[in-house]
């Protein structure tokens, strides 16, 4: 009987501006969706998996919400890596599984830094990501951070803000079809040009959304799983790199540890870039994806605008990218920004994606990143 | 007059690892740790040499000058004490010593700022009574 961990729930909330939320009220939403979703009920639940809220901020989060639901797991931890928190969480249940004899594990990710702080609270918060003394007192943003990353790209491989402006209108065509996603408008080329600037060359539209939302998986035991209603999701394969967290201490400003991360996750799956029928690339920015799109190997290096400008990572593309609508577009939480492409792709290697549903999609690339492109998580998912 | 910490830019918390660096720049120095047993020239301060492990640091007074590695014109102010700038210039700076560091360029349009373009390091009084100072850039 095969002990193989396969992820067997998931759901995400609604992403928005969420009045009447807390942060405890997303993580048990969220946590309800995955439940459902996996046919279990919080008894069959023994460890359970949080990560950090900037709203409501706790040194132990995990057991904050254990308490706040009434579960009295066997195994509890926080588990935060920023955007790579949610492919971190996928395969630190499936060790505990694999490993540790745990059945059911639960990860569940959410905040509402959207409603839950004073405005313009997020980004203040959010600033403490630089360095206390050697960042900060320079007026440092996350965007600023991207900024710097972009400019350099832009002058050593010529790319244009046109052709990265291009993810966001497809991104947003696929938030378009989906009923949770924060943002549905479609938007042009032209209102994403001419957005108003962040953090030169980024733009209001080249930046994710700042949501209140959650999102929740199910990781089990194989042999747990195979009487659950739905086929379960393996992990074929997994990566991690890490090679700094301030950007002022990057190595590299155009190739980071995405490149060793991918590369790790496609030799134990024993697949190759081209292979991938569908990938979500966490997009806290366009030129995150930029960066993270070559890096993986999905494009030559400096070739990923022009890729996006020939429409390759559209639903009639090569390679249909953040079906959901990603960070640009579905929606941004924190640890749950990078949990809802996990989502997506599990719910698209089930044929659940309704209207976005890539066609005879076998293999998913999940790719998170964490910091200023610091902390890199990647899984290639297929069904067990 | 009291001040709102959110309404006056942040003055840099010295630890064990960073003193004797911003005790140079209240001296108008730039300082910067070089490793005596591999010869790494290594910023932001630490208790080890991220090159070769050993705990053999010396401090060492850097030129002061440097080139624009990359930069970025922010628009989007973090706090209120930053809004009076924007927009402004974060740039990384590649120093002549062979190490990057984070800084404003200042005194200089900002149409004006490029990659590779060189400057020098000035310094900008932070604090309430300006009690630190802070290394910054400027055109060369």
């Amino acid at each position: 009987m095969s002990t193989s961990a396969v992820i067997s729930g998931a759901a995400s909330t609604r992403l928005g501006k969420l009045e009447g939320s807390s942060v405890m009220s997303l993580h048990a939403e969220a946590t309800r969706g995955a439940l459902a979703d996996a046919g279990l009920q919080l008894s069959d639940i023994d460890g359970v998996l949080c990560s950090y809220s900037i709203t409501e901020p706790h040194m132990m989060m995990s057991s904050v919400f254990s308490e706040y639901v009434g579960l009295q797991p066997s195994y509890s931890a926080m588990v935060s890596a920023g955007g790579a928190t949610g492919c971190l969480m996928v395969q630190t249940a499936k060790a505990l599984i694999e490993q540790g004899g745990y059945r059911h594990i639960l990860c569940v990710t959410a905040d509402n830094r959207a409603t839950g702080l004073p405005p313009g609270g997020a980004v203040a918060a959010l600033t403490s990501f630089g360095h206390a003394q050697f960042e900060v007192p320079y007026g440092i943003t996350i965007p600023a951070c991207y900024g710097l990353v972009a400019t350099r790209y832009l002058h050593e491989y010529g790319a244009t803000m046109e052709q990265l402006a291009h993810f966001s209108v497809t991104q947003r065509a696929y938030a378009a079809q989906h009923p949770l996603a924060h943002m549905r408008k479609p938007v042009t080329l032209e209102q994403v040009c001419d957005s108003r600037l962040i953090a030169e060359p980024l733009r209001l539209l080249d930046c994710a959304l700042i949501s209140d939302g959650g999102g929740a998986l199910v990781v089990s035991a194989g042999d747990a799983a195979r009487d659950l209603p739905k086929p379960g999701i393996a992990v074929l394969g997994a990566g991690q790199k890490h090679t700094h967290e301030h950007i002022s201490q990057a190595p590299s400003l155009t190739d980071f540890g995405c490149r060793q991360a991918a590369a790790q996750a496609f030799a134990q799956a024993g697949v190759k870039p081209a292979d991938i029928d569908v990938a979500e690339v966490y997009d806290s920015f366009t030129i995150t994806l930029l960066i993270e799109l070559e890096s993986i190997g999905f494009c030559q290096k400096g070739e990923a605008g022009l890729a996006a400008e020939r429409g390759e990572f559209g639903p009639d593309g090569r390679l249909p990218l953040n079906t959901h609508g990603g960070l640009l577009s579905y929606g941004h939480c924190g640890a749950g920004g990078g949990m809802f492409h996990v989502i997506e792709a599990v719910q698209q290697l089930r044929g659940e994606s309704g209207p976005r549903q890539v066609a005879d999609a076998d293999l998913a690339y999940v790719h998170g990143d964490g910091g200023i492109l610091s902390a890199h998580t990647a899984l290639v998912l297929g069904r067990a | 007059m009291t001040e709102n910490p959110m309404d006056m830019k942040p003055v840099p918390a010295a630890n064990a690892d960073s003193r004797a660096f911003w005790e140079a720049c209240n001296r108008q120095a730039l300082t910067y740790q070089k490793c005596r047993a591999c010869g790494h020239a290594q910023f932001y301060p630490r208790a080890l040499c991220t090159a070769c492990g050993k705990a053999e640091l010396d401090w060492a007074e850097a030129s002061g000058l440097g080139t624009v590695y990359t930069f970025t014109i922010n628009h989007r102010a973090p706090t209120p004490a930053f809004k009076v700038d924007a927009p402004y210039v974060i740039a990384l700076i590649d120093l002549d010593e062979g190490y990057r560091m984070m800084m404003n360029v200042i005194n200089c349009a900002l149409q004006d700022v490029s990659i590779g373009m060189r400057v020098r390091i000035a310094f900008e009084a932070r604090g309430a009574d300006g009690e630190q100072l802070i290394p910054q850039a400027e055109p060369a």
